[in-house]
């Protein structure tokens, strides 16, 4: 299954704002299947880094998704090609009912003449998807009306049923108590079966728990790469912390 | 099996979440239907049985004026392009049906009496031609407006201007427009624009019961097209559309392009727009830049405040609402008036976004809220300007 | 040739009525962000500060002179004004904004009708400023249009050093910037918006000064020039001062020339054709802030 999932590639991805460059020389390549974390402080790039990938913000090098490039594309093309992202800020639309925010989700290949008809009854994708994320007895519910983690849920239902082969996810877990924390890495794990899965997140506790591989990024670079355990024992990562390398005492990593 | 869910027709249930999804469809389409009966039964028989043939001309005025405000409603309300330049719009369909009806006043062959009047035109301008001929100048009316619309919309939606930009390029539009006809006095009649306009399609304007006719026809396709905004409204495109006013980059993410949602939108009001025009010519015998400049303009927006932005109703209601108190308070308080108008912009506008729609709507929940479609926060239309 | 500088400085004079009265909107609009249709009528309440002022002082000279500082506060405190009734309510509605305060100017206007009356007024002008100079080459400039022209001038560097070294300017920008970060550096940023409103409000007022010796006073002049002014902030780019005047003496050339070449309205249909061209090649307009704003 995972054989044939495309995966991310990413070579010298380069991003400048008036002069400040916010990812500087990018390399990192994401396997079929993964759910790869990406952390580092503030300012180091992460979200910018996705920002680029899914063709937000303009930059130089190549992004491969599979055998596809995807710099230069326009975003909802990026999108067709099934990478697909959530925001820092929930970003469902809260005047729409769940049901309907989904649906829009998945009808982006859908032709004028389908998005012309009213809909009936619930597709199957959006049916299956309420059942992944646990929102099938809310279809009906304004998505404005939703808990805070119940968004999150829904934005990551809308990535399925668009069918993303990507998922972006920029802190999918900030603010959210310790059993939607849970249930969102479940989530994930689920999803990763047949997805390839890029968290950006702070939350260290999640990603020891949920992360299969972790790249921390500083300053626009890749400054460490590897597992949750080969991240957390470089001490470049740790200087970066902490300002100054450390023999003993908990790394943030662990704290 | 989760199909149930959705049909179930269980409909009221009182106690939860504010927004109760539609009814089952076959009981939604009941409403409607009743709904347009109703609607038709009060244009079509009451109205023209209660009210003088003056009256009545004047109520068909406030008809085209409510067709300008379906678009709106539909541009602004569910698409949040707040289109301050419709009189463009209105008046290509308005000069288009008035060019043709000037022709066919003066006869074939024959130049409008304006023309003759100024006497700086030796023969017919070129681009006047093919408006001599019903199967030109009738289509014309609303394909002219929509193909402006088209090339306007294309260009700015894709380079992503929107909000108070596009709203300040739709009214500049508008200025621009009324500047060239005045501009161009030999050709479009200048500051008096295209007047004293006697027949429509060989009946005579002047008797009452061919006004009666032009109201009817006004009647009806004002029906038309609200059951056509209906449909937008509800269709997956309106879904869409709604989508797109409150999270165009979300949007653009999922892997739609919102230029092109938006634009079908804005297309579509310029077309009622166009239409309204164009039907505004025969009952009111007159076109001019007076009545499409920036000011109409912005006029057409402010029933569309009044009555409710984001509801199918609200914006006929509030237009007509508008418009008639307009006529009834200007005769008596010229000035009243003016102060007024600006009182309810800012009072609607700023106290009441969701219109008087969203006080009926708070009312009567349940019904009500059927009625004039989804009444909520309208603020959240502003979403994409900031 | 002398044709060729006769229009350049048509143009330019053009470009400095459009700076003087986009100005203001280029604090409102391009640094807060509101969208004041009210402007124009500001300009207005300017010229009307005039008219009145020479009532009482008959000398043209000094009730022109008096009236620059008198407009600009009249103004200025309808713009504080109106930003404290509407407008600071509605900071996250823009185009709320706009239809609120086009209603706040229809009242203006029927305001200036109930008090000086429908037709238009005229204020006389100083001696000084009726003649003509002529310039080497047969030239011939107006002393009025070179009056406006410094004192748009004048208005930017006031404006700009303002800006620059005063402490209410580095406020104005810090909440320009980042209004969240201001305020919890503590600067009192409903202070600060009212104060760049004030001057916003009173450029509009010195603009209204400026107009009179170019036409008559009436109560709809506002409507006429507020969309001009809009557009040049539109495609001048916010948040900088340098786009608005660049694009104001941009588009008044360009206007003299079409207008020169064809007629006026043939000439403000070109400039709006090439303003929706122009933001193609840069909807956010001439100059503007890269920063990573999202959604």
């Amino acid at each position: 299954m995972t054989d044939q999932l495309p995966g991310l590639y990413v070579r010298d991805l380069r991003v400048s704002f008036d002069g400040f460059t916010a990812v500087d020389g990018v390399s990192l390549d994401v396997a079929p299947g993964d759910i790869r974390f990406l952390i580092g402080p503030n300012g180091a790039g992460k979200t910018t880094l996705v920002d680029a990938v899914t063709g937000l913000v303009r930059a130089t090098g190549s992004v491969r998704f599979g055998d596809r490039e995807l710099l230069g594309r326009p975003v909802h093309r990026i999108s067709r090609l099934g990478v697909g992202r959530t925001f820092q800020t929930s970003t469902v639309f809260e005047e729409l009912t769940v049901l309907q925010n989904l649906d829009i989700a998945a009808g982006a290949r859908r032709g004028w003449a389908t998005l012309l008809r009213r809909r009936h009854g619930i597709p199957d994708e959006v049916a299956e998807a309420l059942e992944v994320i646990g929102l099938a007895g809310r279809a009906d519910q304004l998505a404005g009306t939703l808990a805070h983690g119940q968004k999150q849920w829904l934005e990551i239902g809308m990535l399925l049923v668009q069918d993303a082969r990507l998922l972006l996810l920029d802190e999918p877990v900030a603010g959210m108590s310790h059993e939607e924390r849970d249930a969102t890495g479940e989530l994930l794990e689920q999803v990763s079966r047949d997805r390839t899965v890029v968290v950006i997140e702070h939350d260290m506790d999640f990603l020891r728990r949920f992360a299969r591989t972790v790249t921390v990024l500083h300053a626009g670079r890749v400054l460490s790469e590897g597992s949750v355990a080969q991240v957390q024992a470089d001490p470049r990562v740790q200087e970066v912390y902490l300002g100054h390398p450390v023999d003993a005492g908990p790394t943030p990593l662990e704290a | 099996m989760t199909t149930v869910a959705r049909d179930s027709r269980t409909v009221v249930d009182p106690a939860p979440p504010p927004a109760k999804p539609a009814a089952g469809p076959s009981r939604h389409r009941f409403r409607a239907v009743a709904g347009f009966a109703f609607g038709a039964a009060l244009l079509f028989a009451v109205a023209p049985l209660v009210l003088s043939d003056f009256r009545l001309s004047l109520l068909a005025k406030y008809l085209c004026v409510a067709m300008v405000a379906i678009g709106i409603g539909l541009a602004w309300g569910r698409g949040g392009m707040l289109a301050l330049g419709q009189g463009v719009f209105f008046g290509l369909g308005g000069y288009a049906m008035a060019m043709h009806l000037k022709l066919a006043d003066a006869g074939p062959g024959n130049m409008p009496d304006f023309m003759l009047l100024y006497g700086q035109l030796d023969e017919l301008p070129l681009w006047w031609r093919p408006f001599a001929s019903p199967w030109f100048a009738l289509p014309a009316t609303v394909l002219l407006p929509m193909a402006v619309a088209f090339v306007l919309g294309s260009l700015v939606f894709r380079r992503r201007v929107r909000g108070a930009y596009f709203a300040i390029l739709s009214q500049a539009l508008a200025a621009a427009m009324v500047i060239l006809l005045i501009g161009q006095q030999g050709t479009t009649g200048g500051t008096n624009g295209l007047t004293d306009i006697q027949g429509f399609f060989g009946y005579d304007l002047d008797d009452p019961v061919n006004q009666r006719m032009v109201y009817f026809i006004i009647a009806g396709t004002l029906l038309a097209l609200l059951a056509l905004a209906r449909h937008l409204m509800q269709c997956r495109y309106g879904e869409l559309l709604v989508a797109v006013r409150d999270g165009e980059e979300r949007v653009r993410f999922l892997g739609y392009d919102p230029a092109t949602v938006k634009l079908v939108a804005y297309v579509v009001a310029a077309g009622m727009a166009g239409l309204a025009g164009a039907l505004f010519v025969p009952a009111v015998g007159i076109i001019s830049p007076a009545l499409i400049g920036i000011v109409p303009s912005i006029e057409f927006v402010i029933g569309v405040a009044v009555g409710g932005r984001a509801t199918l109703l609200g914006p006929v209601l509030g237009a007509v609402a508008v418009a008639w108190a307009r006529t009834a308070l200007s005769e008596r308080f010229p000035g009243g008036w003016t102060y007024l108008q600006g009182l309810l912009f800012v009072v609607v506008v700023a106290f009441l976004p969701g219109g008087l729609a969203s006080l009926i709507g708070l009312a009567r929940r349940g019904d009500g809220e059927r009625w004039f479609g989804r009444l909520r926060r309208t603020r959240r239309t502003e979403g994409q300007a900031s | 040739m002398t044709v060729l500088i006769g229009q350049l400085f048509t143009g330019v004079s053009i470009g400095a009525v459009l700076l003087l009265i986009a100005l203001g909107l280029a604090l409102t609009f391009g640094q807060m962000g509101v969208i004041n249709m009210a402007h124009g009528e500001f300009i207005m309440a300017g010229a009307y500060t005039t008219f009145v002022l020479q009532q009482v002082i008959s000398a043209a000279g000094w009730s022109l002179l008096i009236a620059l500082p008198v407009a600009f506060v009249v103004a200025g405190a309808m713009g504080v004004l109106l930003e404290f009734l509407l407008i600071r309510r509605l900071y996250a509605r823009p185009l709320d904004t706009l239809l609120v305060t086009w209603g706040v100017s229809l009242i203006l206007q029927q305001l200036a009708r109930d008090i000086f009356g429908s037709p238009n007024v005229q204020t006389r002008a100083p001696e000084l400023l009726t003649g003509n100079i002529a310039l080497p080459g047969g030239i011939t400039v107006a002393n009025n249009r070179l009056f406006i022209l410094a004192l748009a001038g004048g208005a930017v560097v006031a404006l700009t050093v303002a800006l620059r070294i005063t402490p209410l300017g580095r406020r104005i920008r810090a909440v320009v910037q980042n209004r969240d970060l201001a305020a919890v550096s503590g600067i009192a940023t409903a202070r600060v918006d009212r104060m760049t409103f004030f001057i916003g409000s009173g450029l509009a007022g010195i603009a209204g000064v400026a107009l009179t010796l170019l036409g008559p006073i009436g109560p709809t002049m506002g409507t006429n020039l507020i969309i001009d002014a809009f557009l040049v902030v539109v495609v001048g780019g916010i948040g900088q001062l340098k786009g608005t005047v660049i694009v104001a003496f941009a588009l008044g050339v360009l206007q003299a020339t079409g207008e020169y070449l064809t007629t006026l309205s043939v000439a403000k249909v070109m400039v709006f054709v090439a303003i929706v061209a122009f933001l193609q090649w840069r909807p956010q307009g001439m100059f503007t802030l890269r920063t990573r704003s999202l959604a």
